[in-house]
């Protein structure tokens, strides 16, 4: 399986996701330039976290106009996997490939730290590794995780089963006191409408070796490569 | 004329060796360039013969203090590159762009010598929670630092961060960053070679920060402070960020024959020091630096707008170079080249605006400070301790200290900084140190932090001595051999005798310390005029300290690992609540003498602990520092989730058992069945092994003295911060 792992200007976990897929899965992966045009070499595109050009006007806001964000939009139209971790979650809800937006932090403060989040549906390409309700320990790392969506989005959402994962409570609890950025029902992660599109604000890729404190993370990449195999 | 020098920040005596110099009256352009060059922050002319006695060398040092940061190497075909310095002014006037320009400064330091940045540390010092003002400072400050930290993508993985009444007016912002590199790609801030170019890259140029060095950093603080905002700079991280990949893309090509970052005087120092540096002389032309406004050669040579780099390259190779940072969206310019003698030779359009010796500039007048031993320190140091009262609640004492603001969980702070990213941190800042994994090796630096003014206040040479003990102690409880160390010397007007002993005998407790201990001072930074309105902060050097790992499996933490392990205590306790923090919360004193610290004690204890891990005998460690006995059990028992049962047989009355900060100790767990070990290993080093009790329950008990659960401790240090931020 060939990993692409995009590369915006300001993007600054894309080494870290390369360590994970090289070291760790140990499945081929390439840097995509953010002004290639050309994805077709991948089975998974990866939009790392970071700050693309600074995160200056609005997460996210300037990178969905870089070159390879039409090919990335391509890509997924043709059901082509991609995930965007963190400021990727926030790229692809500003090229509309997710739908929502992001607000700030209720705290206004950047939060790092480990977070729990459940598994709402493990039946997707992105989670069937996983068991429903499943508890994953994976850390967050932003400022502005705050997801937020119209009702209708959201009735949507929950009626199909896009809702992928949700901050809880160490024993799995939704609740409030759970929720470390004010996210509309403890929204962590979503796909678009094929499954094949997942934006999420933890980081996988944090949680992917013993020595960092969970192997967590690594459901989620087992799921992607095991979805990808059973795709032939 | 005159009063132009004098605006600037130069003596009359200034004025007249530069006159010596040149043999003519400098331009405007050029005295604003000495004035900047011979500033107290770039020309280190007061500190400068007394920082000589610091040791400097080691077999495995690659590059000691001069350079833009220290280098060792830690094998394996690798170095490691580090350097701590101060934002304590900018961020003082503005405190969001003064603490994040303060990061890009020092993160610059580090891939400038070709080394990629993987961690900052930042030790912070703040006056007292109850001043709204103080409030706002601190906000801003962690803000900053996480804004720009997090944005670049390095990891602020520890500091520390004290508050103190004598920092009401000047607060202090000290930054560490520590690098990577394959011992290859070292590169120096040097140009060499006649008719290389010398090329600009980074931001355009502006009128932020115009005279930081002189008019910022080498003054105190009077009513006129604020009217100093527009010296503070302002931080582009996105900008940083590019520049950081593209130079050390440009070094891993091969690309470059030197390097340097524009810092404090801008293009001022980058060029002359580079120039001076290799021996050369540099011919730049102004009109083709990029600026964002309309600017005269005075302001261009002396802003400090940030993001900015100059590197030196060979023609031949020039092209490469433009279309690199082209790719990364950069801006870069040839603005001149390196030509033979050693005159940097300025023009404006074509007119020659300056024409100095670059050495000149680098190498400025050098003075002998009068020092003269303060008249407060026989008074505080003769305070009867004796005659103290002793409160009888201990539990409420101890929870006192752990919820007022030195001691209380920093949680807050640290999970504002992205803490994690580049997936090297293997232990989190909460612990001793924080310890950084080398991927594709199986070793992993352990860095800390480390300066308790309030010692040196009482003892500038012995207070000194424990900052150095101390962090190296950090390193060790987390596995790790110290290596070698940098600072930051923060202290108010050198020009005043009784300030000026302060640093004298500080940086004497420094140099025998490192010396003692074989730690040699790589790299540093000295902050003078720490003062407003005539009243000078504590004296406070910060030492940083690495140390290596040589397998990652012998890391430790603070934490008690599980339950029924054998909770000891390496080293003495002695009666000495001198300068202790039990000293300031109970009774409001600074007073005595701060614990007595004797290194060749120091060294054994170290020895003794880093062997214990070693050999997988001691499963956490400690070290013992404010607070004392009790408040590092009570970390132990919080970090783990595990309380303890223990039992103390001394002489000593409680709270001195509990609250001293005696030197040269660790708690440390272990099994039962190693004690004799660790007693053996101990005894052949002369160092006591105190065996306690055991690990387990969710109470710590010491004796009749403490019972208190485990997340009542937990809740009480957690929430402190937060509501004493409320005001």
């Amino acid at each position: 399986m060939r990993f692409g792992v995009v590369v915006f200007p300001g993007s600054n976990c894309e080494m870290d996701c390369h360590h994970v897929i090289d070291k760790v899965l140990r499945e081929d992966v390439d840097y995509v330039w953010h002004q290639q045009t050309d994805v077709s070499a991948y089975d998974c595109l990866v939009l790392p976290g970071g700050f693309s050009y600074g995160d200056y006007l609005r997460c996210g806001a300037i990178a969905r106009f870089s070159p390879v964000m039409e090919a990335v939009a391509d890509f997924a139209a043709e059901g082509g996997l991609v995930i965007g971790i963190c400021n990727g979650f926030q790229i692809l809800l500003e090229a509309g490939l997710l739908p929502g937006a992001m607000l700030r932090n209720t705290s206004l403060s950047f939060i790092c730290r480990f977070s729990s989040v459940r598994v709402e549906n493990a039946d997707t390409p992105w989670t069937n590794a996983a068991r429903q309700g499943q508890v994953l320990r994976v850390p967050i790392a932003h400022g502005e995780g705050n997801y937020t969506a119209d009702e209708a989005t959201l009735a949507a959402l929950a009626e199909e089963g896009r809702i992928i994962l949700r901050y809880c409570g160490e024993d799995g609890e939704v609740t409030a006191a759970a929720n470390p950025n004010g996210s509309v029902d403890n929204i962590a992660g979503i796909c678009g409408e094929g499954f094949n599109v997942f934006g999420l604000m933890p980081h996988p890729e944090r949680a992917s070796e013993e020595i960092l404190g969970s192997t967590d993370g690594l459901l989620i990449w087992e799921s992607v490569m095991a979805h990808y195999r059973s795709r032939g | 004329m005159t009063e132009l020098y004098e605006e600037l920040g130069l003596t009359e005596d200034e004025y007249r060796d530069i006159i010596r110099i040149l043999g003519r009256e400098p331009s405007k352009v050029e005295l604003g360039m000495y004035s900047l060059m011979w500033s107290e922050h770039c020309s280190y002319k007061s500190s400068k013969p007394v920082l000589s006695q610091l040791p400097t060398r080691a077999s495995y040092v690659l590059q000691g203090p001069g350079e833009n940061a220290g280098i060792i190497d830690i094998g394996g075909g690798l170095a490691a590159a580090f350097k701590m310095e101060s934002h304590n002014h900018p961020s003082a006037v503005e405190p969001y762009q003064g603490a994040a320009t303060g990061i890009g400064g020092i993160v610059r330091d580090i891939f400038t010598m070709g080394a990629r940045p993987i961690a900052c540390l930042d030790p912070l010092r703040f006056g007292s929670l109850e001043s709204p003002r103080q409030r706002y400072l601190f906000s801003g400050v962690v803000a900053g630092i996480a804004g720009y930290g997090n944005c670049l993508g390095i990891p602020t993985v520890g500091g520390d961060i004290y508050f103190d009444e004598c920092y009401d007016g000047n607060i202090l912002v000290n930054v560490m960053a520590i690098g990577i590199m394959p011992k290859e790609n070292l590169i120096r801030g040097q140009a060499t070679g006649v008719g290389n170019a010398v090329v600009l890259m980074g931001n355009r140029t502006g009128r932020d920060g115009i005279g930081g060095a002189s008019i910022l950093a080498s003054q105190e603080f009077d009513e006129t402070s604020q009217e100093k905002r527009p010296s503070v700079q302002v931080g582009d991280p996105f900008t940083e960020k590019l520049l950081i990949e593209a130079c050390l893309e440009l070094l891993e090509k091969n690309l470059l024959v030197g390097l340097q970052d524009l810092g404090a005087a801008g293009i001022s120092c980058a060029c002359s020091e580079t120039a001076a540096r290799g021996g050369v002389g540099m011919k730049i032309e102004l009109k083709n630096v990029p600026l964002r406004e309309e600017m005269d050669p005075f302001e261009i040579m002396i802003s400090e707008s940030q993001e900015r780099m100059l590197a030196i390259v060979e023609p031949r190779k020039l092209d490469e170079v433009l279309a690199t940072c082209e790719r990364w969206g950069l801006p870069a310019v040839v603005i001149g080249e390196v030509t033979e003698g050693d005159m940097l030779e300025i023009y404006w359009y074509g007119e020659k605006v300056v024409e100095v010796p670059a050495s000149s500039l680098a190498s400025g007048p050098v003075y002998e400070r009068a020092a003269e031993r303060p008249a407060y320190l026989d008074e505080v140091q003769s305070a009867d301790l004796a005659a103290l009262e002793h409160p009888s609640d201990l539990n409420r004492v101890l929870l006192d200290l752990v919820s007022g603001p030195n001691l209380c969980d920093k949680r807050l702070v640290y999970e504002q900084y992205d803490h994690m990213v580049q997936l090297n941190t293997v232990v989190y800042p909460g612990s001793d140190a924080a310890v950084l994994r080398v991927k594709g090796t199986s070793k992993a630096l352990a860095v800390s932090v480390d300066g308790n003014s309030r010692y040196v206040y009482l003892d500038p040479y012995g207070g000194t001595q424990i900052a150095v003990a101390e962090a190296a102690r950090n390193v060790v409880a987390a596995g790790g051999v110290p290596m070698a160390l940098t600072n930051c010397l923060n202290f108010g007007n050198p020009e005043r005798p009784d300030i000026f002993w302060q640093f004298k005998e500080s940086v004497r407790g420094l140099a025998d310390a490192a010396r003692h201990m074989e730690l040699p001072v790589v790299s540093g930074n000295v902050s003078f005029y720490n003062e407003s309105f005539g009243t000078a902060i504590y004296p406070t050097p910060v030492v940083g300290m690495v140390g290596l790992i040589g397998t990652l499996s012998t890391r430790r933490t603070i934490a008690f690992p599980e339950e029924g392990l054998v909770v000891a205590m390496l080293g003495d306790t002695l009666d000495e609540l001198g300068g202790s923090e039990y000293l300031r919360l109970v009774h409001g004193m600074t007073a005595g003498r701060p614990p007595a610290l004797d290194l060749e004690v120091e060294k054994s204890v170290q020895t003794t602990c880093i062997e214990g891990i070693r050999r997988g005998i001691i499963l956490s460690a400690h070290d013992c520092s404010e607070g004392g006995a009790a408040v590092a059990l009570l970390e132990c028992c919080c970090a783990g989730g595990v309380g303890a049962t223990l039992e103390v047989d001394t002489p000593l009355q409680p709270v001195s058992w509990l609250f001293s900060e005696s030197q040269s100790r660790f708690v440390v767990t272990l099994r039962e069945e190693d004690l004799g070990a660790l007693e053996d290993l101990a005894a052949s080093r002369q160092v006591r092994v105190y065996a306690l009790g055991r690990t387990g329950g969710s109470r710590l008990i010491v004796g009749d003295w403490i019972d208190l659960g485990v997340d009542e401790m937990k809740a009480v240090r957690e929430e402190a911060l937060g509501r004493l931020l409320k005001g």
